[in-house]
């Protein structure tokens, strides 16, 4: 589903991602680790097509970027640790707006269902100016989620939520991975993926330098493999 | 316990609708994102037409004027006030795109991104036309001066649709800084001189009572102008907002 071959990314002379191969399959769950600075979030802004290779080539779902970037946005679903909504709209506005930006055919059904299921339903007609952060977050999982997007992306996705918010992220991510959709998630908690992620790639310097299948390991041995990959990168 | 919904059938539509429609219904939802959002804020619009109103009253304190330097000198006061106030307005639409990320948003849309420029601008462009409804007739009530002539309303028009073109383009660049609020009038004015020279000296003309044969070279580089820069944004605007 995702194919990148030797990508770079460099802003000026400044070198981010140093020659990095990855590829995801269809309906596989992959994490990404890896401390501050090591490009995790350039890596996820150029599969989301918001940023530009430098070198090399990345493929999803069979469509090049950037060439093939719209077809490539239409199957994507993106969630960072900005929301991504307007302020001074209401959540039903909100999903409106980029329904008709998806071309979404139903929104007001559509709109209905990720509400529910991100337990807005009730606050529908509210500025998300009055939301809470855990709150904003539901919400831009709801916007993620909308065009039902085969492809997901998550951005650190749990930063500044409490411990209920947590959990019903995790609830989705756990329910977007049982439907066969495609995940890659950038994350500092090691503690927060054991569980949820079919693999672990550490990210480390613009380079992957350690990959393992969550299968093959015991989730209590997984700080160590950090560490050690760490150490040896 | 909440259950992610299956879909009945895809829900993207992208191939059902021409892309010309596409690429309509998207300026259109942008344009009434930008509506909605200003008139429950209302900074946008206030910001402007505070400064705009404070502008032309520090003038009219500021200068004495005999009912023929004010013909003279209209046209000049109208447009620096436009342009002061167009600034504010320019960089407050861009930064709130990019404060909570939306920008990103709008980028991840499967759409043209040209369509995200011409929404913006078509926004930019109603904000700005209604600041200069509220400021002309304030402005003739203080100066004594008729402004509500059909080719001068023209000019305006054109003038605003320059300025609006190269300033929501400038203004997506300018977003993207930290001196966001200082960048923009410094690339933005230099580029924006000749509208401004155009839109005074014709708008100037039509206070003045001057034939249409003397205004015209104006208008046709107003007309001029407006093309270009909107022919040059729409090939540009990608490469502008992509890192």
């Amino acid at each position: 589903m995702i194919q990148v071959h030797k990508l770079v990314k460099r802003f000026g002379l400044k070198t981010i991602l140093r020659g990095i191969d990855f590829s995801v399959a269809a309906g596989e769950f992959v994490a990404l680790i890896g401390p501050n600075g090591a490009g995790k979030t350039t890596f996820l802004r150029i599969l989301a097509s918001l940023s530009r290779p430098t070198l090399g080539s990345v493929q999803i779902a069979g469509y090049r970027l950037p060439a093939q970037a719209a077809s490539v946005r239409s199957r994507l679903g993106v969630v960072s640790h900005l929301p991504l909504l307007y302020a001074d709209l209401t959540a039903e506005e909100n999903l409106r707006f980029y329904a008709q930006m998806y071309g979404l055919s139903q929104a007001g059904r559509r709109i209905t269902e990720v509400l529910e299921l991100v337990g807005l339903a009730a606050r529908r007609g509210d500025l998300v100016r009055t939301y809470s952060r855990g709150l904003t977050q539901r919400l831009a999982i709801a916007r993620a989620v909308l065009h039902d997007p085969e492809v997901m992306l998550f951005d650190e996705p749990h930063t500044g939520l409490d411990q209920d918010a947590c959990q019903m992220l995790d609830t989705v991510l756990r329910q977007v991975a049982a439907r066969g959709r495609t995940v890659v998630m950038t994350s500092h908690d090691l503690g927060r993926i054991t569980g949820l992620a079919s693999r672990i790639d550490v990210l480390s310097r613009g380079t992957i330098v350690a990959s393992v299948q969550c299968s093959q390991v015991e989730p209590d041995s997984l700080p160590a493999f950090y560490r050690q990959a760490l150490a040896e990168a | 316990m909440h259950t992610v919904p299956q879909t009945e059938k895809p829900l993207v539509t992208q191939k059902d609708a021409s892309s010309a429609a596409r690429f309509t219904h998207s300026v259109w939802a942008i344009v009434w994102k930008d509506l909605a959002a200003e008139l429950r804020s209302r900074e946008l619009l206030s910001s402007m037409l505070v400064f705009a109103l404070l502008v032309i009253l520090v003038f009219n304190f500021a200068l004495e004027l005999d009912a023929q330097a004010r013909a003279t000198i209209t046209g000049g006061v109208l447009w620096v006030t436009f342009a002061f106030a167009g600034t504010l307005g320019l960089n407050r639409s861009m930064a709130v795109e990019k404060d909570r990320g939306c920008l990103d948003g709008l980028l991840l849309a499967p759409v043209d991104r040209s369509a995200i420029y011409f929404g913006k601008a078509a926004g930019n462009l109603i904000f700005m036309l209604i600041v200069e409804a509220i400021v002309l007739p304030v402005y003739s009530v203080l100066y004594n001066v008729n402004l509500f002539i059909p080719g001068l309303l023209a000019v305006i028009l054109l003038g605003s649709v320059g300025y609006v073109a190269v300033g929501t383009l400038l203004s997506s660049m300018a977003v993207q800084t930290r001196t966001r609020d200082v960048l923009l009038p410094i690339l933005l004015f230099p580029l924006v001189i000749p509208v401004l020279i155009a839109a005074v000296k014709a708008s100037t003309g039509y206070l003045q009572g001057m034939l249409y044969a003397d205004i015209q070279p104006w208008i046709n580089l107003l007309i001029v102008y407006d093309v270009i820069f909107i022919a040059v944004a729409f090939m540009v605007f990608d490469y502008i907002v992509e890192e």
